[in-house]
Protein backbone atom coordinates (compact mmCIF):
# COMPACT_ATOMS: atom_id res chain seq x y z
CA UNK A 1 0.00 0.00 0.00
CA UNK A 2 1.29 3.43 -0.83
CA UNK A 3 0.85 6.30 1.61
CA UNK A 4 -2.27 7.58 -0.08
CA UNK A 5 -3.94 4.18 0.17
CA UNK A 6 -2.90 3.89 3.80
CA UNK A 7 -4.41 7.28 4.56
CA UNK A 8 -7.64 6.29 2.87
CA UNK A 9 -7.72 3.00 4.78
CA UNK A 10 -7.18 4.60 8.18
CA UNK A 11 -9.73 7.35 7.39
CA UNK A 12 -12.33 4.69 6.56
CA UNK A 13 -11.58 2.69 9.70
CA UNK A 14 -11.78 5.76 11.93
CA UNK A 15 -15.03 6.97 10.29
CA UNK A 16 -16.49 3.55 10.77
CA UNK A 17 -15.28 3.33 14.38
CA UNK A 18 -16.63 6.76 15.33
CA UNK A 19 -19.98 5.82 13.79
CA UNK A 20 -19.95 2.50 15.62
CA UNK A 21 -19.38 4.23 18.99
CA UNK A 22 -22.41 6.45 18.29
CA UNK A 23 -24.55 3.35 17.81
CA UNK A 24 -23.20 1.00 20.49
CA UNK A 25 -22.00 1.78 23.99
CA UNK A 26 -18.66 0.39 25.14
CA UNK A 27 -18.66 -3.00 26.86
CA UNK A 28 -17.73 -1.61 30.31
CA UNK A 29 -20.63 0.88 30.28
CA UNK A 30 -23.18 -1.74 29.22
CA UNK A 31 -21.94 -4.07 31.93
CA UNK A 32 -22.13 -1.33 34.59
CA UNK A 33 -25.63 -0.31 33.51
CA UNK A 34 -26.67 -3.98 33.78
CA UNK A 35 -25.47 -4.19 37.35
CA UNK A 36 -27.12 -0.87 38.27
CA UNK A 37 -30.38 -2.12 36.79
CA UNK A 38 -30.11 -5.38 38.72
CA UNK A 39 -29.57 -3.47 41.98
CA UNK A 40 -32.41 -0.95 41.44
CA UNK A 41 -35.39 -1.54 43.72
CA UNK A 42 -37.46 1.49 42.63
CA UNK A 43 -40.04 0.47 39.96
CA UNK A 44 -40.05 3.87 38.20
CA UNK A 45 -36.24 3.95 38.01
CA UNK A 46 -36.24 0.33 36.89
CA UNK A 47 -38.61 1.11 34.02
CA UNK A 48 -36.19 3.83 32.84
CA UNK A 49 -33.30 1.31 32.91
CA UNK A 50 -35.48 -1.09 30.89
CA UNK A 51 -36.11 1.64 28.33
CA UNK A 52 -32.35 2.29 28.06
CA UNK A 53 -31.72 -1.38 27.23
CA UNK A 54 -34.57 -1.42 24.71
CA UNK A 55 -33.03 1.66 23.09
CA UNK A 56 -29.59 0.03 22.95
CA UNK A 57 -31.14 -3.03 21.29
CA UNK A 58 -33.02 -0.96 18.71
CA UNK A 59 -30.01 1.27 17.98
CA UNK A 60 -27.81 -1.77 17.29
CA UNK A 61 -30.48 -3.49 15.21
CA UNK A 62 -31.27 -0.44 13.08
CA UNK A 63 -27.67 0.88 13.13
CA UNK A 64 -28.76 4.30 14.32
CA UNK A 65 -27.13 6.61 16.87
CA UNK A 66 -28.46 5.65 20.29
CA UNK A 67 -28.74 9.32 21.28
CA UNK A 68 -29.62 12.13 18.89
CA UNK A 69 -26.90 14.30 20.38
CA UNK A 70 -23.86 12.65 18.88
CA UNK A 71 -21.81 15.48 20.34
CA UNK A 72 -18.59 16.95 19.13
CA UNK A 73 -15.92 14.38 18.33
CA UNK A 74 -12.79 14.45 20.47
CA UNK A 75 -9.64 12.38 20.03
CA UNK A 76 -6.85 11.72 22.48
CA UNK A 77 -4.05 10.40 20.35
CA UNK A 78 -1.06 8.45 21.63
CA UNK A 79 0.96 8.30 18.47
CA UNK A 80 4.27 6.52 18.11
CA UNK A 81 7.04 8.77 16.77
CA UNK A 82 7.68 6.13 14.09
CA UNK A 83 3.99 5.61 13.13
CA UNK A 84 3.95 5.88 9.31
CA UNK A 85 0.92 8.22 9.17
CA UNK A 86 1.92 10.59 11.97
CA UNK A 87 2.14 13.56 9.62
CA UNK A 88 -1.26 12.85 8.05
CA UNK A 89 -3.10 11.90 11.20
CA UNK A 90 -4.73 15.17 12.19
CA UNK A 91 -6.10 15.82 8.72
CA UNK A 92 -7.35 12.27 8.26
CA UNK A 93 -9.18 12.41 11.59
CA UNK A 94 -11.02 15.50 10.33
CA UNK A 95 -11.90 13.66 7.12
CA UNK A 96 -13.05 10.66 9.16
CA UNK A 97 -15.39 12.89 11.18
CA UNK A 98 -16.84 14.39 7.98
CA UNK A 99 -17.39 10.90 6.59
CA UNK A 100 -18.96 9.58 9.80
CA UNK A 101 -21.24 12.63 9.94
CA UNK A 102 -22.59 11.90 6.47
CA UNK A 103 -22.71 8.11 6.69
CA UNK A 104 -23.76 7.17 10.25
CA UNK A 105 -25.30 9.86 10.26
CA UNK A 106 -24.12 12.02 13.16
CA UNK A 107 -25.91 15.24 14.05
CA UNK A 108 -24.00 18.29 12.82
CA UNK A 109 -23.07 20.10 16.04
CA UNK A 110 -20.15 22.38 15.18
CA UNK A 111 -21.14 26.04 15.48
CA UNK A 112 -18.46 28.60 14.62
CA UNK A 113 -18.45 31.24 17.36
CA UNK A 114 -19.29 34.82 16.35
CA UNK A 115 -20.27 33.72 12.85
CA UNK A 116 -22.87 31.61 14.68
CA UNK A 117 -23.13 29.25 11.76
CA UNK A 118 -23.38 25.47 12.00
CA UNK A 119 -20.67 24.14 9.69
CA UNK A 120 -22.83 21.11 8.89
CA UNK A 121 -20.11 18.46 9.06
CA UNK A 122 -18.83 18.53 12.66
CA UNK A 123 -15.54 20.11 11.68
CA UNK A 124 -14.41 23.69 12.07
CA UNK A 125 -11.89 25.65 14.07
CA UNK A 126 -10.56 23.23 16.67
CA UNK A 127 -12.98 20.51 15.60
CA UNK A 128 -12.52 17.65 15.82
CA UNK A 129 -10.40 18.16 18.92
CA UNK A 130 -7.11 16.24 18.66
CA UNK A 131 -5.02 16.02 21.81
CA UNK A 132 -1.55 14.80 20.95
CA UNK A 133 0.80 12.61 22.95
CA UNK A 134 3.89 11.34 21.18
CA UNK A 135 5.26 7.95 22.23
CA UNK A 136 9.00 7.95 21.42
CA UNK A 137 10.25 5.05 19.32
CA UNK A 138 6.87 3.29 18.83
CA UNK A 139 5.52 2.57 15.33
CA UNK A 140 1.88 2.17 16.36
CA UNK A 141 -0.91 4.60 17.25
CA UNK A 142 -3.58 4.40 19.96
CA UNK A 143 -6.64 6.63 19.72
CA UNK A 144 -9.25 7.37 22.35
CA UNK A 145 -12.47 8.64 20.82
CA UNK A 146 -15.18 10.51 22.69
CA UNK A 147 -18.48 11.98 21.57
CA UNK A 148 -18.97 14.99 23.83
CA UNK A 149 -22.69 15.67 24.07
CA UNK A 150 -24.02 19.09 25.01
CA UNK A 151 -26.02 18.04 28.05
CA UNK A 152 -23.11 16.46 29.80
CA UNK A 153 -20.53 19.04 28.65
CA UNK A 154 -22.64 21.81 30.19
CA UNK A 155 -21.74 21.01 33.84
CA UNK A 156 -17.96 21.02 33.19
CA UNK A 157 -16.11 23.32 35.54
CA UNK A 158 -12.64 24.04 36.90
CA UNK A 159 -11.25 26.28 39.61
CA UNK A 160 -7.98 26.96 41.35
CA UNK A 161 -8.35 26.58 45.11
CA UNK A 162 -5.95 27.76 47.76
CA UNK A 163 -4.13 24.85 49.38
CA UNK A 164 -5.67 25.87 52.72
CA UNK A 165 -9.03 24.79 51.35
CA UNK A 166 -7.52 21.33 51.11
CA UNK A 167 -8.86 18.22 49.41
CA UNK A 168 -12.10 18.82 51.28
CA UNK A 169 -12.45 21.98 49.17
CA UNK A 170 -12.00 19.87 46.03
CA UNK A 171 -14.59 17.37 47.27
CA UNK A 172 -17.07 20.16 47.94
CA UNK A 173 -16.39 21.68 44.49
CA UNK A 174 -17.20 18.39 42.77
CA UNK A 175 -20.22 17.54 44.91
CA UNK A 176 -21.76 21.01 44.59
CA UNK A 177 -21.52 20.70 40.84
CA UNK A 178 -23.08 17.24 40.83
CA UNK A 179 -25.97 18.27 43.10
CA UNK A 180 -26.72 21.36 41.00
CA UNK A 181 -26.18 20.02 37.48
CA UNK A 182 -26.21 16.22 37.82
CA UNK A 183 -29.97 15.61 37.68
CA UNK A 184 -30.21 17.34 34.27
CA UNK A 185 -27.13 15.75 32.70
CA UNK A 186 -28.56 12.26 32.02
CA UNK A 187 -27.55 10.25 35.06
CA UNK A 188 -26.26 7.72 36.00
CA UNK A 189 -23.18 9.80 35.21
CA UNK A 190 -19.51 9.08 34.94
CA UNK A 191 -17.67 11.84 36.82
CA UNK A 192 -14.14 12.77 35.80
CA UNK A 193 -12.05 14.72 38.31
CA UNK A 194 -8.66 16.34 37.69
CA UNK A 195 -6.34 17.56 40.44
CA UNK A 196 -3.43 19.70 39.29
CA UNK A 197 -1.71 23.09 39.43
CA UNK A 198 -3.82 25.23 37.14
CA UNK A 199 -7.33 25.41 35.76
CA UNK A 200 -6.66 24.16 32.24
CA UNK A 201 -4.54 21.22 33.41
CA UNK A 202 -7.14 20.14 35.96
CA UNK A 203 -9.88 20.49 33.34
CA UNK A 204 -7.95 18.45 30.76
CA UNK A 205 -7.20 15.72 33.31
CA UNK A 206 -10.88 15.56 34.25
CA UNK A 207 -11.65 14.75 30.60
CA UNK A 208 -8.82 12.19 30.44
CA UNK A 209 -10.31 10.59 33.54
CA UNK A 210 -13.54 10.03 31.58
CA UNK A 211 -11.56 8.08 28.98
CA UNK A 212 -10.50 5.51 31.57
CA UNK A 213 -12.65 2.37 31.83
CA UNK A 214 -15.63 2.44 34.18
CA UNK A 215 -14.61 0.60 37.36
CA UNK A 216 -10.90 1.31 36.97
CA UNK A 217 -8.98 3.00 39.78
CA UNK A 218 -6.17 5.50 40.02
CA UNK A 219 -2.85 3.80 40.85
CA UNK A 220 -2.24 6.20 43.75
CA UNK A 221 -3.93 4.75 46.86
CA UNK A 222 -5.10 8.12 48.20
CA UNK A 223 -6.41 9.20 44.79
CA UNK A 224 -8.22 5.85 44.53
CA UNK A 225 -9.64 6.37 48.02
CA UNK A 226 -10.95 9.78 47.01
CA UNK A 227 -12.56 8.24 43.90
CA UNK A 228 -14.35 5.73 46.10
CA UNK A 229 -15.39 8.29 48.72
CA UNK A 230 -16.84 10.56 46.03
CA UNK A 231 -18.61 7.65 44.33
CA UNK A 232 -20.21 6.53 47.60
CA UNK A 233 -21.13 10.08 48.61
CA UNK A 234 -22.69 10.93 45.25
CA UNK A 235 -24.54 7.62 45.11
CA UNK A 236 -25.97 8.39 48.55
CA UNK A 237 -27.71 11.41 46.99
CA UNK A 238 -29.90 8.89 45.13
CA UNK A 239 -30.20 10.96 41.95
CA UNK A 240 -31.18 7.86 39.95
CA UNK A 241 -31.63 7.51 36.20
CA UNK A 242 -32.80 10.79 34.63
CA UNK A 243 -32.51 12.56 37.99
CA UNK A 244 -35.92 11.34 39.11
CA UNK A 245 -34.53 9.39 42.07
CA UNK A 246 -33.11 5.89 42.39
CA UNK A 247 -30.52 3.71 44.01
CA UNK A 248 -27.42 5.04 42.24
CA UNK A 249 -26.34 8.39 40.81
CA UNK A 250 -23.16 7.46 38.97
CA UNK A 251 -21.43 4.84 36.85
CA UNK A 252 -18.34 5.79 38.80
CA UNK A 253 -15.85 8.54 39.64
CA UNK A 254 -12.47 8.56 37.87
CA UNK A 255 -9.72 10.87 39.09
CA UNK A 256 -6.49 11.85 37.36
CA UNK A 257 -3.72 13.95 38.84
CA UNK A 258 -0.64 15.98 38.02
CA UNK A 259 1.68 17.96 40.29
CA UNK A 260 0.32 21.07 41.92
CA UNK A 261 2.16 24.27 42.71
CA UNK A 262 2.82 24.74 46.46
CA UNK A 263 0.47 27.71 46.29
CA UNK A 264 -2.37 26.10 44.30
CA UNK A 265 -4.75 23.17 44.31
CA UNK A 266 -6.65 23.19 41.05
CA UNK A 267 -9.68 20.99 40.55
CA UNK A 268 -11.56 20.22 37.35
CA UNK A 269 -14.70 18.22 36.81
CA UNK A 270 -16.18 16.74 33.62
CA UNK A 271 -19.39 14.78 33.36
CA UNK A 272 -20.43 12.04 31.03
CA UNK A 273 -24.04 10.96 30.62
CA UNK A 274 -25.15 7.32 30.87
CA UNK A 275 -24.76 7.16 27.07
CA UNK A 276 -21.01 7.34 27.60
CA UNK A 277 -19.68 7.09 24.03
CA UNK A 278 -16.05 6.36 24.56
CA UNK A 279 -13.91 4.25 22.27
CA UNK A 280 -10.31 3.06 22.19
CA UNK A 281 -8.62 1.67 19.09
CA UNK A 282 -4.97 0.70 18.60
CA UNK A 283 -3.24 0.49 15.21
CA UNK A 284 0.04 -1.14 14.34
CA UNK A 285 2.27 0.15 11.55
CA UNK A 286 0.39 -2.00 8.98
CA UNK A 287 -2.92 -0.49 10.13
CA UNK A 288 -4.06 -3.74 11.71
CA UNK A 289 -6.17 -2.64 14.63
CA UNK A 290 -7.81 -3.88 17.79
CA UNK A 291 -10.22 -2.30 20.22
CA UNK A 292 -10.69 -3.08 23.90
CA UNK A 293 -13.91 -1.07 24.22
CA UNK A 294 -16.14 -2.50 21.47
CA UNK A 295 -15.69 -6.26 21.06
CA UNK A 296 -17.99 -6.52 18.01
CA UNK A 297 -16.25 -3.90 15.88
CA UNK A 298 -14.83 -4.69 12.44
CA UNK A 299 -14.03 -2.01 9.89
CA UNK A 300 -16.77 -3.20 7.52
CA UNK A 301 -19.52 -2.02 9.85
CA UNK B 1 -58.57 14.88 24.33
CA UNK B 2 -57.64 12.49 27.16
CA UNK B 3 -58.25 8.75 26.94
CA UNK B 4 -57.45 5.77 29.08
CA UNK B 5 -56.12 3.05 26.78
CA UNK B 6 -55.22 -0.26 28.46
CA UNK B 7 -54.44 1.55 31.69
CA UNK B 8 -52.34 4.21 29.94
CA UNK B 9 -53.27 7.89 30.01
CA UNK B 10 -53.10 9.10 26.42
CA UNK B 11 -53.57 12.74 25.42
CA UNK B 12 -54.16 13.81 21.83
CA UNK B 13 -53.52 17.25 20.38
CA UNK B 14 -54.96 19.84 20.49
CA UNK B 15 -54.97 19.67 24.30
CA UNK B 16 -57.74 21.48 26.13
CA UNK B 17 -57.00 23.46 29.26
CA UNK B 18 -59.10 20.89 31.12
CA UNK B 19 -56.92 17.99 29.80
CA UNK B 20 -53.81 19.72 31.05
CA UNK B 21 -55.12 21.00 34.37
CA UNK B 22 -56.18 17.44 35.26
CA UNK B 23 -52.55 16.28 35.23
CA UNK B 24 -50.53 16.07 38.45
CA UNK B 25 -46.77 16.15 38.91
CA UNK B 26 -45.49 12.58 38.79
CA UNK B 27 -48.21 11.36 36.41
CA UNK B 28 -46.99 9.26 33.48
CA UNK B 29 -48.68 10.00 30.14
CA UNK B 30 -48.35 9.27 26.43
CA UNK B 31 -49.30 11.63 23.62
CA UNK B 32 -50.55 11.50 20.03
CA UNK B 33 -50.49 14.33 17.55
CA UNK B 34 -48.50 17.39 16.64
CA UNK B 35 -45.21 18.29 18.28
CA UNK B 36 -42.88 21.12 17.30
CA UNK B 37 -39.20 21.03 18.26
CA UNK B 38 -37.44 24.12 19.53
CA UNK B 39 -34.33 24.93 21.50
CA UNK B 40 -32.20 27.95 22.38
CA UNK B 41 -32.17 29.76 19.02
CA UNK B 42 -35.88 29.29 18.37
CA UNK B 43 -36.71 30.79 21.78
CA UNK B 44 -34.39 33.71 21.05
CA UNK B 45 -36.11 34.39 17.72
CA UNK B 46 -39.60 34.29 19.19
CA UNK B 47 -38.98 36.09 22.47
CA UNK B 48 -36.01 38.39 21.94
CA UNK B 49 -36.32 39.12 18.22
CA UNK B 50 -40.13 39.13 18.22
CA UNK B 51 -40.55 36.82 15.21
CA UNK B 52 -43.71 34.75 14.86
CA UNK B 53 -43.29 31.01 15.16
CA UNK B 54 -43.79 29.43 11.71
CA UNK B 55 -46.25 26.90 13.19
CA UNK B 56 -49.30 27.58 15.35
CA UNK B 57 -48.62 25.62 18.54
CA UNK B 58 -51.46 27.02 20.60
CA UNK B 59 -52.80 24.02 22.56
CA UNK B 60 -50.02 21.81 21.16
CA UNK B 61 -46.73 20.39 22.37
CA UNK B 62 -43.24 21.83 22.22
CA UNK B 63 -40.28 19.49 22.54
CA UNK B 64 -36.88 20.78 23.58
CA UNK B 65 -35.08 18.59 21.06
CA UNK B 66 -32.63 18.65 18.20
CA UNK B 67 -33.19 15.54 16.09
CA UNK B 68 -31.08 13.74 13.50
CA UNK B 69 -33.07 13.88 10.29
CA UNK B 70 -32.41 12.35 6.88
CA UNK B 71 -33.63 13.77 3.59
CA UNK B 72 -34.35 17.13 2.03
CA UNK B 73 -37.21 19.48 1.16
CA UNK B 74 -37.62 17.81 -2.23
CA UNK B 75 -37.49 14.14 -1.28
CA UNK B 76 -39.08 14.52 2.17
CA UNK B 77 -37.64 13.89 5.60
CA UNK B 78 -37.37 10.88 7.88
CA UNK B 79 -36.52 10.73 11.56
CA UNK B 80 -33.30 8.90 12.47
CA UNK B 81 -33.07 9.81 16.16
CA UNK B 82 -34.78 12.28 18.45
CA UNK B 83 -34.61 12.95 22.16
CA UNK B 84 -34.97 15.75 24.65
CA UNK B 85 -32.30 18.30 25.44
CA UNK B 86 -31.64 20.10 28.75
CA UNK B 87 -34.78 22.16 29.37
CA UNK B 88 -33.14 24.44 31.92
CA UNK B 89 -31.31 26.27 29.12
CA UNK B 90 -34.64 27.67 27.99
CA UNK B 91 -35.71 28.80 31.48
CA UNK B 92 -34.96 32.49 30.98
CA UNK B 93 -37.20 32.77 27.92
CA UNK B 94 -39.85 30.12 28.54
CA UNK B 95 -42.40 32.22 30.40
CA UNK B 96 -42.59 34.75 27.58
CA UNK B 97 -42.51 31.99 24.96
CA UNK B 98 -45.48 30.26 26.59
CA UNK B 99 -47.33 33.54 26.94
CA UNK B 100 -46.79 34.35 23.29
CA UNK B 101 -47.52 30.95 21.72
CA UNK B 102 -50.15 29.37 23.98
CA UNK B 103 -48.25 26.05 24.05
CA UNK B 104 -49.76 23.68 26.62
CA UNK B 105 -47.26 20.86 26.99
CA UNK B 106 -43.49 21.09 27.02
CA UNK B 107 -41.32 18.00 26.71
CA UNK B 108 -37.69 18.11 27.74
CA UNK B 109 -34.94 16.76 29.92
CA UNK B 110 -34.34 17.57 33.57
CA UNK B 111 -36.21 20.24 35.45
CA UNK B 112 -37.11 23.85 34.83
CA UNK B 113 -37.30 26.78 37.21
CA UNK B 114 -39.66 29.04 39.10
CA UNK B 115 -40.66 31.24 36.15
CA UNK B 116 -41.72 28.27 34.04
CA UNK B 117 -43.67 26.86 36.99
CA UNK B 118 -45.38 30.26 37.25
CA UNK B 119 -46.25 30.13 33.54
CA UNK B 120 -47.65 26.60 33.92
CA UNK B 121 -49.88 27.86 36.73
CA UNK B 122 -51.00 30.99 34.91
CA UNK B 123 -51.54 29.63 31.41
CA UNK B 124 -52.60 26.06 32.22
CA UNK B 125 -49.58 24.15 30.93
CA UNK B 126 -47.23 21.36 32.05
CA UNK B 127 -43.58 20.43 31.65
CA UNK B 128 -42.82 16.74 31.13
CA UNK B 129 -39.64 14.69 31.04
CA UNK B 130 -38.96 12.12 28.34
CA UNK B 131 -36.24 9.68 29.50
CA UNK B 132 -33.26 11.04 27.60
CA UNK B 133 -30.69 9.17 25.56
CA UNK B 134 -33.40 6.87 24.17
CA UNK B 135 -33.42 8.46 20.76
CA UNK B 136 -34.19 5.41 18.65
CA UNK B 137 -37.19 4.42 20.77
CA UNK B 138 -38.47 7.98 20.35
CA UNK B 139 -37.80 7.99 16.60
CA UNK B 140 -39.95 4.87 16.24
CA UNK B 141 -42.90 6.85 17.69
CA UNK B 142 -42.48 9.59 15.08
CA UNK B 143 -45.00 8.90 12.33
CA UNK B 144 -44.24 11.79 10.04
CA UNK B 145 -42.14 14.89 9.64
CA UNK B 146 -44.72 17.37 8.43
CA UNK B 147 -42.29 20.18 7.74
CA UNK B 148 -39.39 22.24 8.89
CA UNK B 149 -38.82 25.95 9.34
CA UNK B 150 -35.79 27.99 10.24
CA UNK B 151 -33.41 25.36 8.89
CA UNK B 152 -30.89 28.21 8.55
CA UNK B 153 -30.29 27.68 12.29
CA UNK B 154 -28.84 24.23 11.55
CA UNK B 155 -30.38 20.79 11.99
CA UNK B 156 -30.51 20.73 15.80
CA UNK B 157 -31.88 24.26 16.23
CA UNK B 158 -34.43 24.21 13.41
CA UNK B 159 -38.15 24.08 14.08
CA UNK B 160 -39.28 20.57 13.10
CA UNK B 161 -42.99 19.92 12.90
CA UNK B 162 -43.63 16.24 13.58
CA UNK B 163 -46.56 13.93 14.24
CA UNK B 164 -46.10 11.35 16.97
CA UNK B 165 -48.02 8.27 18.01
CA UNK B 166 -48.03 6.75 21.49
CA UNK B 167 -45.11 8.98 22.40
CA UNK B 168 -43.86 8.44 25.93
CA UNK B 169 -43.50 7.76 28.76
CA UNK B 170 -43.70 11.43 29.64
CA UNK B 171 -43.35 12.10 33.34
CA UNK B 172 -45.08 15.30 34.44
CA UNK B 173 -42.38 17.28 36.22
CA UNK B 174 -44.23 20.63 36.60
CA UNK B 175 -48.01 20.60 36.79
CA UNK B 176 -50.48 23.44 36.31
CA UNK B 177 -50.62 24.10 40.05
CA UNK B 178 -46.92 24.93 39.75
CA UNK B 179 -45.70 21.87 41.66
CA UNK B 180 -42.16 21.20 40.47
CA UNK B 181 -40.80 17.71 41.14
CA UNK B 182 -37.21 18.50 40.12
CA UNK B 183 -37.09 21.54 42.39
CA UNK B 184 -38.27 19.32 45.25
CA UNK B 185 -35.80 16.55 44.40
CA UNK B 186 -32.91 18.98 44.05
CA UNK B 187 -33.50 20.27 47.58
CA UNK B 188 -33.30 16.70 48.85
CA UNK B 189 -30.14 15.96 46.81
CA UNK B 190 -28.54 19.15 48.15
CA UNK B 191 -29.39 18.22 51.75
CA UNK B 192 -27.78 14.76 51.40
CA UNK B 193 -24.84 16.30 49.54
CA UNK B 194 -24.10 18.55 52.56
CA UNK B 195 -24.10 15.53 54.91
CA UNK B 196 -21.94 13.45 52.60
CA UNK B 197 -19.47 16.27 51.85
CA UNK B 198 -18.93 16.67 55.61
CA UNK B 199 -18.25 12.93 56.02
CA UNK B 200 -15.80 12.85 53.09
CA UNK B 201 -14.11 16.09 54.20
CA UNK B 202 -13.30 14.41 57.52
CA UNK B 203 -11.58 11.59 55.67
CA UNK B 204 -9.53 13.62 53.20
CA UNK B 205 -8.49 16.42 55.58
CA UNK B 206 -5.28 14.57 56.44
CA UNK B 207 -4.28 14.34 52.74
CA UNK B 208 -2.61 17.78 52.81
Amino acid sequence: MNTEEQIRKMTDIMASFVGYTAVRLPDDVVSKLSSLRAAEPDPAALSIYDMMFENMRLAAELKRPSCQDTGLVQFRVECGSRFPLLESLEKLLGDAVRKATAETPLRPNAVEPFEEVNTGDNTGSGAPAVWWHIVPGWDGCAIHTYLAGGGCSLPGHAAVLMPGEGYEGAVRFVMDRVAEYGPNACPPLLIGVGIANSAETAAMLSKEALLRPVGSHNADPKAAEMEQLLEDGINAMGIGPQGMGGNASVLGVNLEKAVRHPATLAVGVSFSCWTHRRGHIVFDSDLKFKTDTHTGFTSEQ
Amino acid sequence: MTENINGKTVLTTPFTEEDIRALRAGDVIFINGDVVTGRDDMHIRVVKEGLSLPADISGMALMHAGPIVKGSDGEGYSMVAIGPTTSMRMEKLEYDFMDKTGVRLIIGKGGMGERTAEACREFGAVHCVYPAGNAVVAAMCTEEIKGVAWLDLGMPEACWNIRVNDFGPLIVSIDSSGRNIFAEKKKEYARIKEEQAEIIAGKVRSFI
